[in-house]
């Protein structure tokens, strides 16, 4: 699961809010099928819940100490509250995150940046009502839900409400209805870790000796994939390694015969110093193509 | 000689501070907020600005991709910290009720006009209908809702409906059934329709309004109509001015979609959304009472005096919450 967000930006769908403060924050939406991973155990814990309420009234009732009716009014009255509390609560007491959405490490925050209120909350929940429950229970028996409708208006009607609950499908923030309605969005959990700067822990001693036009031949785009290659882990990283040096070697025309990996740390930290350097002078170098200077 | 770059010393610097915000936010997830002593809250909002400001500054001096991407999502999560919600759900409902539920009523004046408008002209249409042809009575009410009452029942039938006698258990169930029967249903569907364009959630309205019309009228034809009055408004005053609410919700919702304004649609569904909710979740509200005094009230009293006085009640009442509540002083 963690592989499809972190597969460098291509398959993840990023969303800006801007904060208070003023500052752009990036962040992930989450995808549908982590949506409906915490739809699922959301309605598992409420279904549990119920369970734990109903098994002592089950027993009483075998007991005979109450009747049918009250048990089913009981079940019927536990599961609407259930279903309606449920959400709202926890989403405003733990910050926009379910039980669900707590183990899938997704969560709910205002679409705009400002803080996820009450109404919010309470909004894009009562619509879940009528964007899966009213589908599924047509879906179910959709010959009592229409009652004497002709076949092909019944067909539309069905179409209609699944298209109601489809909606995260459509657009590229899965916004639903709920979503619309309340101006939220589900994100995922940021956590990255903070790993060691490469340009110091590592720097190795040894002639500099790189000229302007070597450090020249790239751009912030190479820079950031040497970087990835450089921290990542797994069976081929060595020969990737071996691979991208010779090429490098061969494209800036480096005679040095050190090990690939300790030349590729020297030349990350000295294409960063050189590309950072420019940045100063608001230079931005994005790639090796980009001749703009 | 290792090179030092100016963003290598510029993170050296400032890392602590960054592990610090990253350990207070850490906890607080896991924990809540509760989680952290005073001195520590304290001591979250300077540094969440402090790594705020870090990324700006990283941002255009770094390119250390790592770097960015950790203080990104650090500013982000101390973010949804600090901007998240922070209120108890008891002191949200306490505003709810005392503020924001009879402001945004007084806000959605018009559409609550309309949606009366639009169920007492569904009540007159199904009366008038159905007594001119006591057949169409069929046509408004679902046969699940006339539960047997209908042209063809006697009179006495009619009437032991308005006044029997249940046991706690059925009134319980009565209540929790009043919960999923079709106005609590009408209600939430009245305002989700609303993302249609509103015309079902003035449909919606309308059909509840005709039912409505159609029993008055079969009533009505049986001289019971006094007592069928005295029968349904008790609770009714509550239910109806409920599902009223929810069709002036759907009808704002409807607005927002067709007739964005200055604003970009998605963003006027938005703001339009969040404050039409909030007549829906007050509507839900009264839904509740008005379950209570059907479920309860209407099976103990059955004098038709004390049932209209009750109804007269409940309309002062709610009048009166609706046109003063939550006034500046």
């Amino acid at each position: 699961m963690s592989s499809a967000h972190d597969a460098g930006g291509l398959t993840e769908r990023r969303h800006e809010i801007l904060t208070p403060e003023g500052v752009p924050l990036q962040l992930t939406v989450a995808a549908a099928g982590d949506r409906l991973g915490a739809l699922l155990l959301d309605q598992l814990f409420i279904g549990l819940g119920v369970l734990a309420l109903g098994i002592p009234l089950l027993w009483l009732l075998v007991r005979g100490v109450v009747v049918p009716d009250l048990v089913a009014a009981a079940f019927v009255l536990g599961i609407f509250l259930a279903r309606n509390v449920y959400y709202p609560f926890f989403e405003l007491s733990w910050q926009g995150q379910t039980p669900g959405k707590r183990l899938l490490k997704i969560r709910v925050v205002d679409r705009h940046g400002g803080s996820l209120r009450a109404e919010a909350v309470v909004a894009r929940n009562l619509t879940r009502e009528v964007e899966i429950f009213l589908p599924l229970a047509a879906v179910s028996g959709a010959g009592s839900f229409f009652p004497g409708a002709p076949g092909l208006a019944r067909l539309l009607a069905l179409a209609w409400l699944l298209l109601f609950g489809l909606l995260p499908l459509f657009n590229k923030d899965r916004l639903r209805v709920g979503d619309l309605l309340a101006g939220t969005i589900v994100v995922l959990q940021p956590e990255p870790i903070l790993l060691p700067d490469l340009s110091t822990g590592a720097a190795p001693p040894g002639e500099e000796g790189f000229t302007a036009a070597q450090l020249d031949a790239y751009g912030v785009y190479e820079l950031q994939v040497l970087e990835d290659l450089l921290r990542g882990s797994g069976p081929g990283r060595q020969e990737t390694l071996e691979a991208v040096a010779s090429k490098i070697r061969a494209r800036i025309g480096w005679e040095g015969r050190e090990p690939a990996e300790a030349f590729l740390r020297r030349y990350y930290a000295a294409l960063r110093g050189r590309l950072e350097g420019r940045l100063l002078f608001g230079k931005r170098r994005a790639d090796k193509h980009d001749q703009a200077d | 000689m290792p090179l030092t770059l100016k963003s290598a010393a510029f993170r050296a610097e400032r890392e602590a501070s960054w592990r610090e915000l990253e350990e207070l936010v850490r906890r607080a997830e896991r924990r809540g907020v509760r989680a952290l002593t005073g001195a520590e809250l304290a001591r979250l909002p300077p540094l969440y600005r402090a790594a705020v400001s870090s990324l700006s500054v990283a941002r255009a001096i770094s390119l250390d991709r790592n770097a960015l991407r950790y203080l990104e999502s650090l500013c982000a999560r101390a973010y949804l910290l600090v901007y998240g919600t922070r209120r108890h759900l008891r002191e949200a409902a306490d505003d709810f009720f005392r503020r924001r539920f009879p402001v945004a009523l007084r806000a959605h004046g018009w559409h609550v006009l309309l949606a009366s408008l639009l169920l007492a002209g569904g009540i007159l249409t199904g009366f008038a209908m159905v007594l001119r042809d006591p057949d169409r009575f069929y046509a408004f009410v679902s046969p699940a809702m006339a539960q047997g009452r209908g042209p063809t029942a006697s009179t006495e039938a009619l009437r032991d409906v308005l006044y029997s006698r249940k046991g706690a258990a059925e009134m319980l169930n009565t209540f929790a059934m009043f919960l999923f029967s079709h106005n609590a249903q009408v209600g939430l569907l009245a305002f989700a329709a609303g993302f249609a364009g509103g015309v079902p959630s003035a449909l919606l309205v309308f059909g509840n309004g005709l039912a409505l019309g159609a029993f008055a009228a079969l009533y009505a034809s049986r001289g019971l109509s006094l007592e069928l009055w005295a029968w349904l408004l008790p609770h009714g005053v509550t239910e109806l001015s409920a599902v009223v609410l929810c069709g002036a919700a759907g009808l704002a919702l409807g607005q927002a979609l067709v007739f964005p304004g200055r604003r970009d649609r998605l963003s006027a569904l938005a703001a339009r959304g969040r404050e039409a909710a909030v007549l829906v979740v007050g509507a839900v509200a009264m839904l509740f009472v008005a379950a209570l005094v059907e479920g309860i009230f209407r099976q103990l009293v059955h004098s038709v005096a004390a049932r209209y006085a009750v109804a007269g009640a409940f309309a002062f009442g709610w009048a009166l919450y609706f046109s003063l509540a939550g006034r500046r002083r």
